[in-house]
């Protein structure tokens, strides 16, 4: 050890109750900092995932342009035996075909405009929380039954409920007239006003009858067990489509573009949380070796008289610092290590969180993931911080004049 | 061959409306080898004098020179490689880096100056003993008595052989038995190294010690005056 270390490390113990304090809140923004940090990046992923299986998925097979114009004639054909096959290959159950369509609904009393879907009754719950949602009423109980399922709001609008019938009215997929009647089967609440006004679903073989599809249908939505194996499932998919060049598979970020950025903008309150944390131990520091410089004026002029340049005291002061805050990155980045590692085991609910996860037919734990960036950035920049707030008290002792210095007490 | 020589050399403080003088028109030459004594009363102007022979602070006008060097005419970083190379200092007491050992307060000077580990753990260790400090190295200034801590703080002030070394009431702090036995080390380093020592002080038992004495009142130099038997080294 150099003697400048040597020094550094005696003086920070001349004042053990400071320095602990400062350490310790040191200490508790690193604790704090990881903790956030990987929570927040840790849900990042759960509520691109959350927000995906909603409904859109985190894949598409379409056919080439539908996703720029989705037009009723942009179709795949033999959507269900095709979807099968995906399922195969995947040996994944999460895939579903869908058929989308437009049609005037009306009651006995009212008329809205909807977009319907025509799903598959077996697989759609494996790849949207819609189904999971229904609060009356229940699913469809076959391929091909005149049933309907209609949001919240919807069936509040049409004035109708379970058992009640409506009437659908719209062109289909050679532009001819289409018409039909189906029975409210289930109401459901996905808490997204938007859709509970203006989606319905129907199962897909009675939309394809109704809407002359013979066969067809726009989407197969898809989901990988997570977020990260996207990519692999999308090569996989894509030997199956070899034979059918107007088709496409599309990942989630060409299919929602903007979740990512609107997800992480919502986190902007953290970061604004963090840098007020940082700045409070950035002052912490700044007051500390203010202090520690100012009651020690005699001893630094007695070292200056001797000849000892302002900057090697500066570079004392700021090793004195840097000594701090490393001890205060260590143990602090360790605790936090530990305390999230466990929490990312057996995760973390907040109050509350269970009745939301209920209510949006969602996970109700959320794991924080430990990465070395989750792990390192708050920590780093409490250290940088720290050394830039003790550059002001190493700075003052370029003022000092060694006779004065010494005249202090 | 004059050591040091100071010619005119002027200088006031300002303390809130007053001016007061601490250095008026002082003129003196101190030859290579001497050791002289700065007497006078508190307040006469001894250390702003010492101050401004060590380049510690300016004078207001008037010209120092130390062995080839124009003191008043060097700025702050030469000045501070002036002290740091060429000159000892021992002030009247808290000399010392209190969390470092004596051994490592002398060595800190040594590894400022740029000295190589080994030469500065060999001399510490010797110099330490040449004061009277062995067995003590690894002790801190609170472990010390203030006799002990000046010892260091000279042992620190000659380990680099300056020419010149410059002491502000050395003994100040101590009893009449350590004082006696300080400066008779500063005697024995005086003969034995050559080295010139200015040493201001008002304490009797010191100014016995001078070869030249060197009286100050108010700024001024009123007299001064070579010793025909200064005390000598007991040995
Ligand atoms: N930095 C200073 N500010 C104001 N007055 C000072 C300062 N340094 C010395 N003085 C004044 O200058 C005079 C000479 O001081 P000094 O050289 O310290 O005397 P001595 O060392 O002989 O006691 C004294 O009156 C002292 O109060
Ligand atoms: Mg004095």
């Amino acid at each position: 050890m150099t003697i400048t270390l040597r020094m550094a490390w005696r003086n920070l113990w001349r004042h053990k109750r400071r320095t602990w304090l400062t350490v310790g809140a040191m200490i508790f923004s690193n604790l704090i900092l990881v903790f956030s940090i990987s929570l927040q990046l840790g849900s990042y992923q759960m509520m691109i995932d959350n927000s995906l299986k909603s409904y859109t998925g985190h894949m598409q097979i379409q056919r080439e342009g539908y996703n720029e114009e989705p037009k009723m004639r942009s179709s795949i054909d033999a959507i269900i035996s095709l979807a099968g096959r995906v399922r195969d290959q995947l040996g994944n159950e999460s895939v579903a075909a869908r058929g989308v369509a437009f049609a005037m609904t009306s009651s006995e009393e009212r008329s809205y405009g909807l977009q319907i879907i025509g799903v598959e009754p077996e697989y759609e719950p494996k790849v949207s929380t819609l189904p999971g949602l229904i609060t009356r009423g229940g699913y469809f109980t076959g391929l091909n039954t005149e049933e309907i399922i209609i949001g919240a709001v919807l069936a509040r609008n049409l004035r109708v409920g379970i058992g009640d019938e409506l009437t659908l009215l719209g062109s289909g997929h050679d532009g001819s007239f289409a018409a039909g009647i189906a029975i409210v089967t289930g109401i459901f609440e996905s808490g997204i006003a938007e859709i509970d006004r203006s989606m319905a679903q129907l199962p897909i073989g009675y939309f394809q009858d109704l809407f002359g599809m013979e066969g067809r249908g726009h989407n197969i939505v898809i989901n990988a067990a997570d977020l990260s194996e996207v990519e692999s499932a999308k090569q996989s998919v894509s030997s199956v489509l070899k034979d059918r060049d107007e088709l496409v598979v599309l990942d989630w970020e060409l299919l929602q573009p903007g979740l990512k950025q609107a997800i992480q903008a919502d986190f902007t309150s953290a970061w604004f949380m963090y840098g007020v944390l940082i700045v409070l131990v950035a002052f912490s520091v700044l007051n500390t070796q203010l202090m520690s410089v100012l009651e020690r004026t005699r001893e630094f002029g007695v070292m200056m008289a001797l000849g000892v340049k302002p900057a090697r005291l500066g570079s004392l002061v700021i090793t004195e610092t840097a000594v701090m805050s490393g001890l205060g990155l260590a143990i602090g980045a360790l605790l936090g290590i530990v305390m999230t590692w466990y929490l990312s085991i057996v995760g973390f609910s907040y109050p509350g969180m269970e009745d939301m996860a209920e209510r949006f037919n969602l996970p109700d734990r959320m794991y924080p993931s430990l990465s070395i960036l989750s792990i390192m950035l708050g920590p780093s920049v409490v250290f940088v911080f720290s050394l830039l707030a003790s550059i002001y008290p190493a700075i003052r002792l370029f003022f000092l004049q060694p006779v004065t210095a010494m005249r202090a007490v | 061959m004059s050591s040091i020589v100071c010619k005119d050399l002027c200088k006031t403080f300002q303390q809130g409306e007053e001016i007061i003088t601490g250095l008026d028109h002082v003129s003196i030459e101190i030859e290579a080898g001497d050791f002289v004594c700065l007497s006078g009363p508190s307040g006469s102007g001894k250390t702003t004098l010492l101050n401004a022979m060590g380049g510690l602070d300016t004078p207001d006008s008037g010209q120092i020179q130390v062995g080839d060097t124009r003191v008043d005419q060097l700025g702050k970083g030469p000045l501070a490689d002036m002290r740091l190379h060429k000159i000892g200092f021992v002030f009247q007491a808290y000399n010392l880096i209190p969390v470092l050992t004596a051994r490592e307060n002398v060595e800190f000077v040594m590894q400022v100056r740029g000295e190589p580990a080994q030469e500065r753990s060999h001399r510490s260790h010797d110099i330490l003993k040449e004061v009277g400090l062995e067995g003590m190295e690894d002790r801190r200034p609170a472990q010390l008595s203030g006799g002990q801590q000046q010892r260091v703080a000279v042992a620190r002030a000659i380990v680099s052989q300056p020419a010149l070394v410059l002491a502000d009431e050395p003994t100040a702090n101590l009893d009449s038995v350590t004082a006696t036995q300080l400066m008779d080390l500063f005697v024995e380093l005086n003969q034995h190294h050559n080295i010139t020592f200015v040493i201001a002080t008002h304490d009797t038992r010191v100014m016995a010690y001078a070869k030249r004495l060197i009286k100050m009142r108010d700024g001024k130099i009123i007299s001064d005056e070579k010793q025909q038997h200064p005390s000598t080294v007991v040995s």
